[in-house]
């Protein structure tokens, strides 16, 4: 938790400074990172660096890594963090949810990843993560976070990979000393898909936490079958009047939004999906509205390509060739669909960087122009 | 046209090569335009399609050895009172020179490897070892040089305002200097790139303010300040009393990078046999026609696999101006099936050794700094292509002079 983390004493951050800047001047124009990292990758100064230290594939649908970061993490329990692997060569990034090793002071991280058929990057690191392997972490996100002070009474409820929050916010509560009752319902298709069981199990072994599992599909746990409202009234019956924290794919969230929106609890609910909707891209599609976040000039799109449109909208962004050769016009899509002119190719990945030149937006975009 | 030859000057081989027999041109016709378009457009999808882990691979390696030559060139000066120490660490640092501004620096910032979504790889922010700020060689080059490849009085790159390179630059007696200036360029060729997007031609002319020259100025001097406090002020300081031989090092690496990378740069586009374009016969470029101009005026060196390395390959120009954005070692793989294309339409493929390319540009430094009537026609197979507008490209002994030629020389005037 935060309050564990140590802080590098000024005197430590004004030497390291000092180093890097000395550092830059004999590495100039590159950064001194791009020379470290050839020494090794974990020796980058302005980027978080880790290693895979282990590749747990015991559960059904979904791989467990724990990472070993260059430098503390500092998170909250429940929020996410950016990660960048590389698969045939791009570099694609993805938000997980960690959880701290306990004692690693920050730097020890664990995280799980679903498998999905059509998840590039879920796929690489189910299929081909290895020990040693570098990834890069990056920005926490997520609100998805327990209250300050930590209500008596708790209630998780989480589906699938969706555990891996919960699991960090219980053994943050358990590293504070929290005593509070806690309930946990998880749900996993069989016995078997139940994935981070050891964690899980010495969760379970708190004196104040009760574990409750739901198999979707097999046999044994306590529950059998999709969440619904008789799986609460067996084991929360008292859901509605407690804070609750529900993570799982998208589906399964709204199952319980709708719940607790019928019994009028839902001021007791945080939720939090770990799967986008799925939204299935018509490239002919010129609806939607384009943001251009630079210069904060929204219009209509008109199919057009982005460098027409925001010179239609009367802004003067720097270009070229205007035949993607040159990539002077480059820019930042931060989220939304384009589709390159030239090829029909299209993409959604936030945070690209594309030639406005050649791409026309497809619905809702946002470029930083 | 020629008949002025003077007699005396056909007896230098040097300057007047063969007999000056003008072939017959070929001509292209507009579906043969478009089915080059339409077979490179393939080329390229099918290239793009393929990249993948071994690209990625490939530049981290020679990322790699350029740090490892610099990090040992560095270091060997510091023991460079032993003469063999000093020679080692300066052709190491010169290695690493070469290959940071040609394989990694100009192939980078083409935004070959932007697909990797590296952001330390990414073509608007990368920088290299050169004064020459990146941002400002980008526009010159990836933008006015690539997209107006050869048309003169577009495409700054022919002569770089300071020579005469071709027979469409109208002769004026400061071109006597020819020689002189190319030299000097070549061994101050970091400096002039630096200075090239000032246009310093059209700055004495009057045609560009040099109110215009402060922003480029204000990059130069954060540029190459730290360039040469780098190479002339810190390293020499850090091997305390071997600043001297340090520094004078230091600026051996960067000529030798700098004669290196002149002599590759201009068998890009100046050998006998590069075509150059006017502004009227390139107005209004389909895909195919913007294609066959990057064949017609580019041409190659042959060499082996670390010749290439070593000049980023530049070496396949023809295969870089068609597909400026891809990986460039991928050239390689690439040329035959331009080469087979070229046979195929009957268009010249210009390639040849290093030595044969760079006579053929220093006879050309040379032939040009003289009034064109002093020297013979170059023979060249020059292209016709047919165009839906009544104008057609190649005919070498009409265009001089149908168009101002935009050079130090004519603005001057």
């Amino acid at each position: 938790m935060i309050a564990h983390m140590p802080h590098p004493t000024p005197s430590r951050s004004i030497a390291r400074k000092i180093l890097v800047k000395a550092l830059d001047l004999m590495s100039t124009p590159h950064h001194p990172d791009r020379y470290l990292e050839l020494a090794d990758p974990l020796l980058t100064t302005a980027t978080t660096r880790a290693r895979i230290t282990n590749v747990d594939r015991t559960s059904l649908g979904s791989v467990t890594l724990t990472l070993r970061a260059s430098r503390p993490l500092r998170f909250r329990p429940g929020q996410c963090v950016s990660m960048s692997v590389v698969v045939d060569g791009v570099r694609h990034t993805r938000t997980f949810s960690p959880a701290e090793v306990p004692g690693s002071r920050g730097r020890g991280v664990v995280l799980t990843v679903g498998f999905r058929p059509d998840g590039r990057v879920s796929r690489h690191l189910f299929e081909h993560a290895a020990v040693g392997d570098v990834v890069e972490l990056g920005g926490i996100s997520g609100d998805f976070v327990l209250p300050e002070p930590v209500p008596g009474r708790l209630l998780f409820v989480s589906g699938g990979t969706g555990i891996t929050p919960v699991l960090a916010m219980l053994s943050g509560l358990a590293a504070a000393g929290h005593t509070g009752a806690v309930t946990f319902v998880h749900y996993a298709r069989t016995a078997e898909h139940v994935a981070r069981r050891g964690d899980l199990d010495a969760a379970a072994a708190l004196p104040n936490v009760e574990v409750v599992l739901a198999h979707t599909r097999g046999g044994g746990g306590h529950l059998h079958g999709r969440f619904e409202r008789a799986h609460l009234d067996a084991v929360a019956p008292w859901f509605a009047d407690t804070p609750t924290f529900a993570c799982g794919p998208t589906g399964f969230v709204d199952r319980i939004r709708d719940l607790y929106e019928d019994v009028g609890a839902i001021d007791m609910l945080h939720t939090e999906s770990f799967e986008p909707p799925v939204v299935t891209i018509d490239p002919a599609d010129v609806s939607g509205t384009v943001h251009f976040a630079g210069s904060g000039v929204s219009v209509d799109n008109s199919g057009g390509t982005l460098l027409d449109q925001a010179e239609a909208a009367g802004l003067t962004p720097e270009h070229g060739c205007r035949m993607g050769i040159c990539h002077t016009c480059t820019a930042i899509r931060a989220s939304g669909c384009t589709r390159d002119v030239r090829t029909g190719e299209v993409d959604s990945e936030p945070g690209t960087r594309i030639r406005i030149c050649v791409n026309a937006p497809v619905g809702d975009v946002a470029v930083e122009i | 046209m020629f008949g002025l030859s003077l007699s005396f000057l056909r007896s230098v081989p040097f300057l007047s090569g063969s007999a000056p027999a003008k072939p017959e041109p070929v001509v292209l016709g507009r579906d043969a335009v478009e089915d080059i378009g339409r077979e490179l457009d393939a080329l390229r999808d099918r290239t793009v399609a393929s990249l993948g882990a071994e690209d990625r691979e490939y530049i981290y390696r020679i990322i790699k050895v350029q740090r490892g030559f610099e990090v040992a060139g560095r270091g060997l000066l510091f023991v460079g009172f032993l003469p063999p120490a000093w020679v080692a660490g300066v052709a190491a640092l010169g290695v690493s020179k070469i290959l940071d501004n040609m394989e990694i620096g100009h192939n980078v910032m083409h935004g070959q490897y932007d697909w990797m979504r590296e952001p330390a790889l990414a073509s608007r922010e990368f920088e290299w070892d050169t004064v020459c700020p990146a941002d400002q060689w980008r526009h010159s080059h990836n933008y006015m040089h690539h997209t107006y490849t050869n048309i003169v009085g577009m495409d700054r790159d022919v002569g770089y305002g300071i020579l005469r390179i071709d027979p469409a630059q109208n002769w004026h007696p400061y071109y006597l200097g020819n020689p002189v200036y190319a030299t000097a360029l070549m061994l101050l060729f970091e400096w002039g790139v630096m200075l090239h997007d000032a246009e310093a031609d059209r700055l004495v002319s009057g045609e560009r303010s040099w109110r215009d020259v402060i922003p480029l100025a204000r990059g130069w001097w954060r540029k190459a300040r730290r360039q040469v406090l780098k190479d002339y002020v810190v390293f020499p300081l850090l091997t305390g009393p071997m600043f001297v031989p340090t520094l004078v090092g230091n600026a051996a690496a960067n000529l030798i990078r700098n004669v290196w990378a002149f002599s590759i740069i201009f068998c890009g586009h100046f050998p006998s046999g590069v075509q150059s374009f006017s502004v009227d016969e390139t107005e209004d470029e389909t895909r195919g026609e913007w294609y066959v101009r990057q064949l017609l005026g580019s041409a190659d060196i042959s060499g082996s696999r670390l010749f290439h390395i070593m000049s980023g390959n530049l070496s396949h120009q023809i295969e870089h101006h068609l597909f400026p954005d891809l990986p460039a070692h991928r050239y390689a793989q690439i040329a035959p099936e331009v080469q087979a294309l070229c046979e195929k339409h009957g268009l010249p493929y210009n390639t040849g050794g290093l030595t044969r390319q760079i006579v053929s540009v220093w006879r050309k430094i040379f032939r040009y700094a003289l009034p064109p009537s002093w020297v013979s026609a170059e023979p060249e197979v020059a292209v016709l292509i047919e165009r839906a507008q009544p104008t057609v490209g190649g005919d070498t002994d009409s265009r001089h002079t149908e168009r101002p030629a935009g050079t130090l020389a004519t603005d001057i005037v």
